[in-house]
């Protein structure tokens, strides 16, 4: 067993949701097998997002869809390849041990409802809305941009289900800001920030964009930077906790993030530089951080940026 | 400029030979690919169609490798018919590779499975007594046979073809000529690439047996590095637990040999 597994120190509450460990696994990462996410729970995580879930199955876009960039971070446009929620829930009806967060991602609200509907007999942690996937049209970031879309979506999710909902918020075309004001009118449980920023890659020899979709998103180290500001951002305009997510790839970064107000915190880019180990290895060098600094609790350092 | 593993790097390709009507092998040159371990692969990009991952084939020459692609879907088909001078992007190497043992060995292989075997038989000792077993559907498919009496002229070796229409060599399947191999004989590694239900049959007779057997496995591939998951078998990721595994851990697996994914992820029998 994981030293880390039962340290209760770890332990942190994201409004009410209470997770044993402050390391999540980000969505699109590995997310499709219930198998994969056993594994990742047992290798350190806290909880495990899901690839966000459309009504029906999607089949991506064509390769390359995922390389990595020069100098440091990755480039995707996967397209949200998925099973589509129906499949999906059947898949993960049997869990029982491993906390999961359903990502999902619609254009109306009626989407959200009918994918909610699908879960009714799954052990479900909290659902995540994607309303940032940057390179997807009609869905993601495209929804995220419609603070009034935002209310509505949000109000019918909160008033189809018990289980907390977070929103995924993103960098797109109005301001971030207005998208997390809205949400937080509208009930929401907690908001995740942030997702991958607009990008793309041109191979000088053939002269063409390398991604099929030409556009995609950055994610990864380079991000990390942009990610703390919106977290502080969030937490310094709003009463509201805060997943921290963008390029955290160790303990100090995952620390960076609690300090400007994140409750918890995602790992996606590093699981393909480090492994899943990456897990286990930052709530190690967490505790490190809090014994040293004589913290007991996670809560206990939530914020503390902020009183400067 | 600075290569990065993990980034297609361009390379322009070299010599295009016909192995059969089907099946074509694609030099370039590329010191990094040229050296890799037997069984690891590379995503291969080609501009403005898609991306694959694609064994690393052996080439003769210092500082060359090559792919060796069937045609068959739209992407393979547009890498088979890329022509000498054009570019393609390589990036890797990726996964692991095959755990070499020593004495009497038995690879077994089907079509373009043969590319690892290939390359493990540039890894063994010249003391190793090397059986190998190919497959093909029928005469005109056979291909690496000559190759493979090359590379094994200095060992103990004997190379079988197995055609499924009985139009070449031993008439049937390679797990046939393998089953039957192996009632007299215990070898003391076994490996195999090709088709999955080939692979799950060899791995079944070789457990059976009591013998240590490899397989390497092939599933839809986006990142290559352990990000996307589309490559999943159970709990492993084939891109970057494998593509190689002990056939004792597969035979664990409840997918192996009976399901893979398809592009939406969702679960598809062979
Ligand atoms: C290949 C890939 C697929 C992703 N798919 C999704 C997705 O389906 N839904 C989502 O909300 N975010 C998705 N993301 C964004 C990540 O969850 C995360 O927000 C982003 O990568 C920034 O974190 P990181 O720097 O730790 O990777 C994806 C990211 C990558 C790299
Ligand atoms: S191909 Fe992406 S995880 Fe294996």
């Amino acid at each position: 067993m994981l030293e880390t597994k039962v340290n209760s120190s770890l332990c942190t509450f994201i409004g009410s949701i209470k997770l044993e460990r402050p390391t999540i696994l980000a969505s699109g990462i590995l997310g499709i097998s219930l198998d994969v996410f056993n594994r990742i729970y047992h290798a350190g995580a806290g909880a495990v997002v899901t690839k966000s879930l459309s009504k029906e199955p999607w089949e991506g876009y064509a390769n390359p869809t995922i390389f990595s960039v020069k100098g440091d971070g990755w480039l995707n446009a996967v397209g949200l390849s998925n099973p589509g929620a129906p499949n999906f829930a059947k898949m993960i009806e049997s869990n029982k041990d491993v906390p999961i967060i359903v990502s999902l991602v619609g254009s109306i609200e009626d989407d959200f409802e009918f994918m909610i509907k699908q879960f009714e007999n799954t052990k479900v942690l909290a659902y995540e809305l994607n309303l940032s996937c940057p390179h997807v049209a009609k869905v993601g970031l495209e929804v995220g941009d419609d603070p009034e879309l935002v209310k509505k979506i949000v109000k019918t999710v909160k008033s189809s289900t018990d289980v907390p909902v977070i929103a995924k918020v993103g960098l797109g075309t109005t301001n971030y800001l207005d998208t997390v004001d809205a949400a937080c009118k509208a009930g929401i449980d907690a908001i995740t920030a942030i997702n991958t920023l607009r990008a793309m890659a041109i191979d000088v020899e053939t002269k063409r964009p390398i991604l099929s979709n030409k556009i995609g998103g950055l994610s990864g180290t380079p991000i990390k930077p942009i990610a703390v500001r919106c977290v502080y951002e969030i937490s310094s305009q709003h009463k509201i906790p805060i997943i921290g997510c963008g390029g955290i790839s160790s303990w100090d970064d995952a620390i960076e993030f609690i300090l400007a107000g994140a409750s918890a915190i995602q790992i996606g880019s590093a699981v393909g530089d480090n492994w899943i180990q990456v897990f286990d290895e930052i709530n190690k060098g967490i505790l490190q951080y809090m014994e040293k600094n004589g913290f007991s609790k996670i809560e206990e350092m939530v914020g503390l940026a902020k009183k400067f | 400029m600075q290569r990065n593993s993990n980034h297609p790097t361009i390379c322009k390709i070299e010599k295009v030979v016909d192995e059969t009507p089907t099946v074509r092998t694609l030099t370039f040159s590329d010191d990094v690919l040229s050296n890799v371990l037997p069984g690891q692969f590379a995503m291969v990009w080609i501009p403005g169609v898609n991306e694959l991952p694609m064994s690393v084939m052996v080439s003769e020459e210092k500082g060359k490798a090559a792919f060796t692609i069937r045609k068959y879907g739209e992407a393979s088909t547009a890498l088979y018919n890329v022509k000498v001078g054009e570019p393609i992007g390589i990036r890797g190497p990726y996964g692991n590779s095959f755990r070499i043992k020593e004495g009497k060995l038995l690879l077994v292989g089907g079509g373009t499975g043969l590319v690892p075997l290939m390359r493990l038989l540039t890894g063994i000792k010249p003391s190793d007594d090397v059986t190998l077993i190919m497959g093909a559907k029928t005469q005109s498919e056979v291909f690496f046979e000559d190759y493979a009496n090359k590379l094994l002229d200095h060992n103990t070796h004997q190379v079988i073809v197995a055609t499924e229409d009985g139009s070449y060599g031993q008439s049937g399947l390679v797990t046939d000529v393998m089953d039957n191999l192996c009632q007299n004989t215990k070898f003391d590694a076994v490996y195999t690439c090709g088709p999955e239900l080939m692979m799950s049959k060899v791995v079944k007779i070789a457990t059976l047996k009591e013998m240590f057997v490899q397989a390497s496995l092939e599933r839809m591939m986006k990142c290559g590095v352990g990000i996307c998951g589309s490559c999943c078998v159970n709990d492993d990721l084939v891109c970057k637990d494998g593509t190689i595994f002990d056939g004792k851990h597969l035979l664990s697996k409840s997918e192996f040999g009976h399901t893979h994914r398809n592009k939406a992820g969702i679960l598809e029998a062979y």
